[in-house]
């Protein structure tokens, strides 16, 4: 009696600290959209770069990539733009690409920023902000580092440094 | 074996009862019967023992104190949440973690650090429902079941003390018992007798009105719990200009994207000339809307559709969305919510000379996919060198856009003809047009096209039906226990006396019409109050 009565009570409490916790756990996973962080595998995606080719994540498997949100009115993105041409002529032998997500504007204000800061590396188009969306991007600049095998190493929402950059590079490289 | 006590009519109780289960005696010298009559002077389960760990939990949460203390932090916890916009309601496009600081200062950080910003989203909010959960099940559990038990096993026959001890008592003699009892009938109780002895009862069941009303909280609550929970609950808004097509957010699965055409935003207003609505719109200023309605085609993708690429696009269906009539497909909703009209959509220019007046052809630049170049033929020619969709001059004094919407736009363009071959550069904006020295010719202003933008709502609900289950069961609890009381008369026979005494959960005045009418078409001594 008084041991069915303990387990009675274990029972009842053990489903409601699950399904409080499985609660939880989707709040936090829902608040964030499909918020891609740190230890996720990065959702593969088509676009359509500045010059007019298709870009596929999943063709730089075997790379790091260091994948750039950003738009042409966001000062802090315009800030680390030279620093991250520079560190991309350098890494690029080296096995890592930079892939810099334009948010949704138009190919004339692209190209002219992309024009006058002599950027090399490809700049996807996300018109639609399918992408944006997809991995979860508030604010830019959101920088996502990606290694080799295609899983995430690390994201943040800072204004980089070229030091920060360099250490991210090598964070990266395969 | 757990210990029990057992009463001098023989019935054995749980430890920690006050009453006897079966006759009502007190059990200890310390009872007050009346109030014990409460739970029926049963013993609440957690008061019993406190032995291990999980038995102390249990009865944290058996308490009806800590159960009050939940709700009161609750309701000061979701009172706080009004003081600053929650995030939904901030603009989009900005870091909340940086909005609250900057907009209410110190106390919007700390606002936002304790989660108040989401609430109902926040971890420790959850915690605290979830805690009200358990208390709410847990104290029921602990009355309802032993207070069953309770009214199930008693008898008619009750000990003198608890007769005495009622709050409506009268000792009578020469009653006719079956004249009590048929009395009682028509009063439509439900009449037991023992050994001469009669036992009325009539509204028992609304003794389980607050067991009720809690089945249908912990439903209501396991309803809000499961929006959290994949595939229940999508709320989400979706901007569409006129004549794009954009992805429905949320509704991605293995069988492809669901995407939106908006064909048309239609606002109409109400005709103020119009005799039929002539008198009731004549006290109003402006104009009163009476239709804002969507046009649009629903497409869907092809399973192995990867984000971004553009989409192989099936039609699935066309349809009009206006307030309170939503679009459905699958279990999704779309809801008409909000729009905006006339977004600059087109720009026409005139390369015009300056002295003549004359004009050497017209561009149209599409203000959301401007062309670097426009050809103009016989050698003229106009270049956008820089676009601004909406120009503001930044802190540098540089001109700069603030996003990518093209609210007020401006260009930097360069004219070209076979006089100018270097070509002339001009700053022009809307109501602006700054050259740079001296030109020859000049961009003139040749119209404007615009857009309507419709917003819809997503919307996906597999909990409402839940959380409209449990608010039902906890109105049927509600009504249960309110607008029906549990009544009980006992008349024992104790030698050449007649005892009567009575008792009911609440509503005294109903109970006592019921006694008087009794006293009156019998010859028992009217039922008197105690002091």
């Amino acid at each position: 009696m008084k041991k069915k009565r303990l387990w009675f009570r274990s029972a009842l409490l053990a489903i409601l600290v699950l399904a409080i916790g499985y609660t939880i756990y989707n709040s936090i996973y829902e608040e964030s959209g499909t918020y891609i962080s740190k230890g996720d595998s990065a959702p593969n995606f088509v676009l359509t770069d500045l010059d007019g080719n298709q870009v596929e994540l999943e063709d730089y498997r075997g790379k790091g990539v260091f994948l750039n949100f950003w738009g042409t009115w966001c000062k802090p993105c315009e800030r680390e733009m030279p620093f991250m041409q520079r560190q991309y002529e350098k890494y690029k032998e080296q096995g890592v690409e930079i892939l810099a997500v334009n948010v949704s504007e138009t190919n004339v204000s692209v190209k002219n920023f992309a024009d006058r800061y002599r950027l090399s590396f490809p700049i996807p188009l996300d018109k639609q902000r399918e992408v944006t969306k997809a991995y979860g991007i508030g604010p830019i600049p959101t920088t996502i580092l990606i290694d080799k095998n295609g899983k995430v190493v690390d994201r943040t929402s800072d204004s980089l440094s070229e030091e920060k950059i360099i250490s991210f590079m090598e964070k990266i490289k395969p | 074996m757990m210990q029990t006590i057992t009463c001098e009519c023989g019935h054995s109780n749980p430890y920690g009862t006050s009453l006897c289960q079966a006759c009502g005696k007190p059990l200890t010298q310390d009872v007050e019967v009346l109030s014990s009559m409460r739970y029926e002077g049963s013993a609440r389960r957690s008061q019993t023992y406190n032995k291990t760990f999980v038995d102390h939990v249990w009865n944290f949460f058996s308490s009806v104190k800590v159960g009050v203390w939940l709700i009161v932090i609750i309701l000061v916890a979701a009172a706080i949440g009004t003081i600053f916009p929650q995030e939904t309601f901030i603009p989009p496009n900005v870091d909340p973690a940086t909005h609250y600081e900057s907009e209410y200062g110190t106390l919007g950080l700390i606002y936002y650090l304790l989660g108040f910003h989401n609430l109902y989203g926040s971890w420790w909010f959850i915690i605290l429902l979830g805690m009200l959960g358990l208390s709410i099940i847990v104290a029921s559990l602990d009355r309802g079941i032993p207070l069953y038990k309770a009214l199930k096993q008693q008898r008619v026959t009750r000990h003198d003390q608890f007769m005495k001890n009622q709050r409506l008592f009268s000792v009578s003699k020469d009653v006719e018992m079956e004249e009590v009892k048929y009395t009682l009938e028509s009063l439509r109780y439900k009449v037991r007798e023992e050994n001469g002895n009669i036992f009325a009862e009539k509204g028992r069941f609304s003794r389980w009105g607050a067991y009720v009303n809690h089945v249908g909280l912990i439903i209501f609550l396991t309803g809000a719990m499961l929006r959290f929970f994949p595939g229940m609950y999508v709320d989400d808004i979706l901007w569409v200009r006129e004549g794009e097509k954009a992805s429905i957010p949320g509704t991605a699965t293995d069988e492809g994207q669901y995407y939106l055409e908006n064909n048309e935003f239609i606002l109409e207003m109400y005709d103020k000339e119009e005799k039929k609505f002539n008198s009731a719109l004549s006290s109003v200023d402006g104009e009163v809307a009476k239709n804002y309605q969507s046009n649009v085609t629903l497409y869907k993708t092809k399973p192995d559709h990867t984000v971004g690429e553009d989409p192989e696009l099936v039609k699935v269906k066309d349809g009009e969305i206006r307030v309170n009539e939503p679009f459905k497909f699958d279990s999704f909703a779309l809801y008409q919510t909000d729009f905006k009209l006339n977004e600059f959509y087109k720009m026409s220019f005139e390369l015009e000379e300056k002295e003549s007046g004359k004009k050497f052809g017209k561009l149209t630049v599409d203000l959301h996919d401007p062309k670097q170049e426009y050809d103009l033929g016989n050698g003229y020619k106009v270049k956008i060198e820089e676009y601004f969709p909406n120009f503001i001059l930044d802190e540098q004094n540089e001109p700069s856009t603030v996003n990518n919407l093209p609210d007020n736009p401006a260009f930097v363009f360069s004219m070209y003809s076979p006089e100018t071959p270097k070509g002339e550069k001009a700053f022009v904006g809307i109501q602006k047009n700054i050259e740079s020295g001296e030109n020859q010719f000049k961009m003139s202003f040749a119209g404007i096209e615009t857009k309507d933008l419709t917003a819809l709502t997503v919307r996906k609900d597999h909990t409402l039906w839940i959380i409209a289950l449990g608010g039902l069961i906890f109105m049927i609890g509600v009504t249960q226990g309110l607008y029906w009381n549990y009544r009980r008369i006992w008349i024992k026979q104790n030698q050449d006396e007649v005892w009567a005494a009575a008792h009911t959960n609440k509503n005294w005045y109903g109970l006592k019409k019921d006694v008087e009418f009794l006293s009156n078409k019998t010859s028992l001594i009217p039922l008197e109050e105690k002091e």
